[in-house]
């Protein structure tokens, strides 16, 4: 690997670090965060191979009150560095190999917001102050640490021999590299079904087996579901008697006036 | 900059926020989560991004300015793009606070705390749930079928553009209306929008699980040989036959019943390698 190479890697690294707290432009994302590890290292195809199929699977991960995910930075980097790496893991290796790196990011996560508790209390003081370049000060450096719990082990699996990797992967038995291969393409219903389960409820189900049978038209790609989509959130909203309180009271209004008639009709009788 | 300076201080020496400062709350509202913390979460992030309104406010008193900054390091939760929303209406409220106006401390705080719950409660399913991961799928079967780098690339500026332009909105709409907006919000307005958001991600979802969950069932269940010919019937051909891909829509719900019964989805995800190398073992899957 050579030196700018590595360089650019670091710093992709340490801004996913800092953007997967962030949650703001998505570096962390593996769709992203795989790719750019593949520019830096020669190996874009790679790197969106492994990317794309990893962001299948991370789809669910997200950040919701103070439940912490696993971590999409370290998953996607480390893996990435592995695969587009001289190391060249499979990109199936490298899919199973993420999930544990996974749960290591997630537990380095745990450590570094506590951390930050403290860095919080010593913002309180900076307050007092009325210091806000201080305050400025902790903020960045939160950041760096964050950038640094994902930059260090990214330049640790660096230094780590080509052959020792290799050995070590060629180790593992095929039962459970097949195994795992196999699972890879499970795996991608957890992240999924995470999504539908916060999602989920009795009004939109009709929309998600509607959506489950069209997928077997092999035509219908998905920019045609994106539009399909949005015609049936529009009809449903526009249909939706929930909505159109307004309009109701004027049909009701009508509607007891024309039974006035009738009954003036049949008093008339 | 003149133009702006003198738009500044009109009418009887009253504060206002000017055009630069609205810009530089903006840019800092997308370093919000930067000191997240599991005592008080956003706060210091929060802080960071009202800097601008407290410097233009309470600039030259240190005791107002230390004040201000400890109304805006209490405890703050919500997604990170609606802070930009709760951010502009603080900053209209502070504005009012600095030209004296009759605005407590107080009311300041226990404001930010009402809207940062109910924001959450939408924000995290359009943005979280709806938004990032269907385009996140989208993306990847881009790049999976063949289009590569274009995939990362739909999925980094059509997010980013949906992200800054919601924050430079919500921002604006904060402080422009003020406290106006929990009117706004309590409209159908943004119900619909939930809903909405929730009916395409649903109906995107129903399309993905059959086309990108892989199961495939190599076991022969049955042999047949008439005429010379040899039928071999698979597991996964009876599946097939019953409904195209059932087997990854049962998959799917497996995962959402353990889910629902508090599995944690890291060990869904290790229940399910132990299923691929079990039944790999067997050949049930290959």
């Amino acid at each position: 690997m050579s030196v700018l190479s590595l360089i650019v890697l670091l710093i992709v690294a340490f801004l996913a670090g800092v953007d997967v707290i962030l949650d703001e432009w998505e570096l962390a994302q593996p769709i992203v965060a795989c790719t750019l590890v593949g520019m830096a290292l020669g190996h874009i195809g790679e790197g969106v191979a492994l990317g794309a199929s990893l962001q299948l699977i991370a789809l669910g991960w997200m950040n919701i009150g103070s439940a912490i995910p696993p971590d999409a930075a370290m998953a996607s980097i480390v893996s990435a560095i592995l695969v587009c790496g001289p190391a060249e893991v499979s990109v199936k290796e490298g899919i199973a190999l993420a999930i544990p790196l996974a749960i290591a990011g997630q537990l380095l996560n745990i450590f570094v917001r506590t951390f930050v508790v403290f860095m919080s209390h010593v913002a309180d003081n900076v307050a007092a102050e009325g210091n806000l370049r201080k305050l400025d000060a902790i903020h960045y450096l939160d950041m760096v640490v964050q950038g640094l719990r994902i930059a260090i082990p990214a330049y640790l699996v660096t230094i780590i021999s080509t052959h020792a990797i290799q050995a070590a992967i060629n180790s593992i038995p095929k039962v459970i590299t097949q195994g795992l291969s196999i699972a890879g393409g499970f795996i991608v219903a957890v992240g999924f079904a995470m999504v539908i389960n916060m999602m989920a409820n009795n009004t939109v189900w009709p929309f998600f087996f509607i959506g489950f049978v069209l997928a077997g038209i092999k035509s219908l790609n998905l920019i045609g579901f994106g539009i399909l989509g949005v015609c049936f959130a529009l009809i449903y909203l526009q249909l939706s008697p929930q909505f159109n309180t307004t309009v109701a009271p004027a049909d009701s209004k009508g509607a007891p006036s024309a039974e006035d008639d009738i009954d003036a009709a049949l008093d008339d009788l | 900059m003149s133009e702006q300076e003198q738009t500044n201080k009109p009418n009887d020496g009253q504060l206002q926020l000017t055009r630069h400062d609205l810009t530089a709350s903006f840019w800092r509202s997308g370093f919000l989560q930067g000191s997240w913390n599991y005592e008080r979460v956003q706060n210091i992030g929060f802080c960071f991004q009202m800097e601008p309104t407290i410097k233009r406010l309470y600039g030259g008193d240190k005791k107002e300015t230390a004040k201000a900054m400890k109304r805006h390091l209490t405890f703050m939760q919500t997604t990170p793009v609606m802070s930009s929303l709760i951010g502009g209406v603080m900053m209209a409220m502070e504005q009012q606070r600095a030209n004296g106006e009759d605005v407590e401390d107080t009311m300041i705080q226990s404001l930010k705390v009402a809207m940062m719950g109910p924001l959450a409660g939408v924000g995290d399913p359009i943005y979280w749930a709806t938004i990032r991961p269907v385009l996140g799928a989208f993306a990847a079967s881009l790049a999976l079928s063949g289009m590569g780098v274009v995939g990362p690339l739909v999925f980094f500026v059509v997010w980013n553009a949906i992200r800054l332009a919601s924050r430079w909105y919500f921002q604006k709409l904060g402080y422009e209306q003020g406290l106006n907006v929990m009117h706004d919000l309590s409209g159908n307005l943004l119900q619909k929008f939930t809903l909405g958001a929730s009916i395409l991600g649903m109906f995107i979802l129903g399309a993905l699980v059959p086309r990108w969950t892989k199961v495939n069932m190599p076991l022969v269940i049955s042999k047949v040989t008439a005429n010379g010919h040899t039928t071999v019937t698979t597991l996964q051909d009876i599946f097939d036959q019953l409904m195209p891909g059932l087997a990854p829509l049962l998959l799917t719900f497996f995962c959402i019943w353990l889910l629902r019964k508090k599995v944690n989805a890291v060990w869904i995800i290790f229940i399910l390698f132990a299923l691929g190398i079990v039944g790999y073992m067997f050949h049930i899957f290959g």
